[in-house]
């Protein structure tokens, strides 16, 4: 059986991104022109004016079938600030309750001449199923898929990573907590070990460590001490107030004792450390107050930098053209 | 009924009396008269010619399910009837989870009743093994057995808990009725889609241990050694579980086992790309699983191939993967999924077609599954050679929910009798 692969499903014929569902499989080359195209756009919202007329014309749908605000809302401002017409749709409340399939959903938004659906949905596969059904002048945009990708995360992950470290050849990066259940930290993996850094570490108990992950390019680790030993970049993750039920950990103030981020833990990786966390944080739960307000957090400019990178990938996908453009741009 | 047939020319393969040779085959009044040689005074009323062809008893699939009663928009009896004949598939066991299940001698005669009109293929109904399938009530057993049952089961449903297994168990075995087993514990399988390993992990796809295999297993030949019923455990998929099937029927255990051909191909990795023809249930496993079951086969630990054909309308794939209906359209798949293991050098042609007619007919402890004089003329002709495209125009069933739509394979049926009848016959210009 040939099975299909996800690459040749985002890229075009000229190998230019078409539909952004995972960073799996992806170039090291496109990897670094988001990025790119991302520093470029970032001057776009620091003016009082913050708008380009790239997408002008165009639609965008922000299609959330799950909940979020942060996303959809970086989302909705990456298409603004590109001139796009933006029309949100919450799904969780709209027809899909009522019995419509996921695909007349989508027949019903194709008649509306959308050029672009940013889809969030709960189970792992949604991107790739709209993405292989709509028409083909649409392009489809993972905002989060299950636990499978969260890509557009990822990369505004990793330009905040090289905005603050510049190369990635001799970083270790830790990634700590609920692995399981998290579609950030899978593509996170595929981004950094794309980009080549020197070590992906993941770290949490073993009910929240898929099976066989070291077979993503990962070490793996359950104690959070022995993890976080001379890293360079820590990610934290979200613990969702679910899992306690699940039988996943006992309890919160035990899961804070032997993974939450303290400031005497963070004592162990490099002086230079930066702590992520793709938000909502719990704070006391996965991390301290003083270690997510301190000076080794990035979190606030991780927000910042979404717009860009969302921008970024928003154009790069309706506007193949904008090679040339963007080229201009950063000469 | 009557007729009297002779098959002329075939190669004959009958692995219960160990026949493999050139054979002409004689049959009458429904029966098998002779091999070889004419009985006295023998004029045919029709000739089948056979030459290059092998002649085998027709086939005896363990699970497949028909749809009917309750879901005609998957598929009907009529519709899988015919997929079967084409199939050389004349004896089929359906699993109890139809709408309303099996589980009062209504619906037994039901299917049987439609199935003998059709009159192409042998259906043999497994009851319930609990109410309803709730898995809380013993169904009437013996009701089921006069009514035709040869076997129970609680097919994918869970039981409640491990007592109503065990009264289960044995309540089944005091009316001397074998229950086939779909091991898997509910807990360890909770919301899972596919096999837990590497492609669950990359696709965070959320996954079935083998664990959820083997602990049900483990559970169930507890309580064999407790209750001395009969038990075939079905679809096994994990190298864990055939070995410890071995090990409980090399201790004398009363167990038997199947596989389904597809679980003998593909793997976890043809889940690729969110690939819902692949979604079914046991989950596709590993390389190292699809490995160990191969080799179960050939050490006889697994004694049948069934099918565990599902089929289902388009919507049921066409859906998010986790959303997606598993199961695969597979009766048209048996034979050369069996006969690409031969082709592998995994088994030799007389093991596979064992595996296709002795071994299940040992299972159920049916007279069929055999060339011996006397047994019922169910016989299967087919073209070893025969390459053809797995499309519109060769598949009958009415699900196409299969990963092999568009792919070539090899070996085709020609002829399939029922009953000394001719239930399919290829067309001369068959594609």
């Amino acid at each position: 059986m040939n099975p299909i692969r996800t690459d040749s499903l985002q890229l075009d014929s000229n190998g230019r991104l078409k539909h952004f569902l995972t960073v799996e499989g992806l170039s090291r080359e496109l990897l670094v022109k988001i990025m790119d195209t991302a520093e470029s756009f970032a001057s776009v919202t620091e003016q009082t004016v913050k708008k380009v007329p790239l997408l002008r014309g165009k639609t965008v749908v922000n299609l959330f079938f799950e909940n979020s605000t942060r996303t959809r809302t970086t989302f909705e401002l990456a298409a603004k600030r590109l001139s796009a017409d933006v029309i949100n749709l919450n799904i969780a409340t709209s027809a899909t309750s009522k019995g419509e399939s996921l695909l007349d959903t989508i027949r019903n938004l194709e008649a509306m001449h959308v050029d672009m659906f940013v889809v969030r949905h709960a189970e792992s596969g949604a991107a790739h199923f709209i993405a292989r059904h709509v028409a083909p002048h649409i392009s489809v945009i993972n905002g989060g898929d299950g636990r499978h990708a969260h890509p557009t995360q990822a990369m505004l992950d990793v330009f905040t990573i090289r905005k603050a470290k510049g190369d990635f050849s001799n970083l270790k990066v830790a990634i700590v907590g609920d692995i399981l259940h998290s579609r950030v930290a899978r593509s996170e993996i595929h981004a950094l070990n794309t980009l080549g850094v020197a070590e992906v570490r993941v770290i949490g108990p073993k009910t929240l460590l898929p099976a066989a992950v070291e077979t993503l390019g990962v070490k793996t680790f359950h104690d959070l001490d022995l993890g976080l030993e001379d890293v360079d970049v820590v990610i934290m993750l979200r613990l969702q107030k679910e899992r306690m039920s699940g039988a996943f950990i006992p309890s919160e103030h035990e899961y804070f004792a032997c993974f939450g981020l303290t400031e005497k833990r963070l004592a162990r990786a490099k002086p230079d450390v930066i702590v992520m966390h793709p938000g909502p944080i719990n704070r006391g739960v996965e991390i301290d107050s003083l270690v997510a307000d301190g000076p080794h957090s990035v979190i606030l400019q991780q927000v910042d930098n979404g717009i860009a990178i969302r921008m970024a990938i928003l154009s790069m996908a309706m506007r193949p053209d904008l090679e040339t453009l963007s080229g201009d741009k950063a000469a | 009924m009557t007729e009297r047939i002779v098959i002329r020319g075939g190669y004959l393969i009958d692995p219960s009396n160990g026949i493999e040779g050139p054979k002409d085959l004689y049959l009458a009044e429904g029966r098998v008269v002779a091999l070889g040689t004419a009985p006295d005074g023998f004029s045919a009323d029709r000739t089948i010619a056979a030459e290059g062809r092998i002649v085998c008893p027709s086939f005896i699939d363990l699970c497949a399910r028909l749809r009917e009663p309750g879901q005609e928009h998957k598929a009907a009896i009529a519709s899988e009837s015919e997929a079967a004949a084409a199939s050389g598939i004349t004896t089929l066991c359906c699993p109890p989870d139809t709408d309303p299940v099996i589980d009062t001698p209504a619906v037994v005669n039901l299917i049987r009743e439609k199935a003998q009109q059709i009159g192409k293929l042998r259906v043999l109904p497994i009851g319930a093994l609990t109410r309803g399938l709730e898995g809380k009530d013993l169904s009437e057993m013996s009701a089921l057995k006069r009514a035709g049952c040869l076997a129970l089961s609680n097919a994918h449903a869970p039981m409640a808990n491990t007592l109503v297994l065990r009264r289960a168990l044995e309540y089944a075995a005091s009316h001397d009725l074998l229950v086939v087993i779909r091991p898997e514990d509910p807990w360890l399988a909770d919301r899972g889609c596919v096999h837990e390993g590497p492609t669950a992990t990359r696709l965070g796809l959320p996954g079935i241990p083998d664990a959820a295999e083997t602990v049900a297993i483990a559970q169930v030949l507890a309580l064999v050694e407790h209750t001395e019923a009969r038990v075939h455990f079905a679809q096994l998929s994990c190298a864990r579980a055939a070995r410890m099937i071995a090990r409980a029927r090399e201790k004398g255990a009363p167990v038997t086992a199947d596989v389904a051909a597809h679980q003998l191909h593909l793997t976890e990795m043809d889940v690729d790309g969110f690939n819902a023809m692949c979604h079914v249930r046991p989950p596709l496993r590993s390389l190292a699983d699809r490995d160990a079951l191969r080799e179960a086969l050939k050490t006889g630990v697994i004694t049948a191939i069934c099918s565990d054909h599902q089929p289902h309308e388009p919507d049921a794939k066409l859906d998010v993967f986790p959303s997606t209906e598993p199961g695969m359209a597979s009766l048209e798949m048996l034979l050369p999924l069996t006969l690409r293991l031969v082709d592998e050098n995994i088994l030799s042609l007389n093991q596979a077609i064992a595996l296709l007619t002795q071994g299940p007919a040992a299972v159920m402890g049916l007279r069929t599954g055999t060339l011996s004089v006397g047994s019922p003329a169910d016989i299967c002709i087919f073209d070893r050679e025969h390459t053809w495209t797995i499309d519109g125009s060769t598949w009958r069933s009415s699900g196409r929910n299969t990963p092999y739509w568009g792919e070539t394979v090899k070996g085709r049926v020609t002829c399939t009798l029922l009953d000394g009848r001719v239930v399919f016959e290829a067309r001369p210009d068959q594609p």
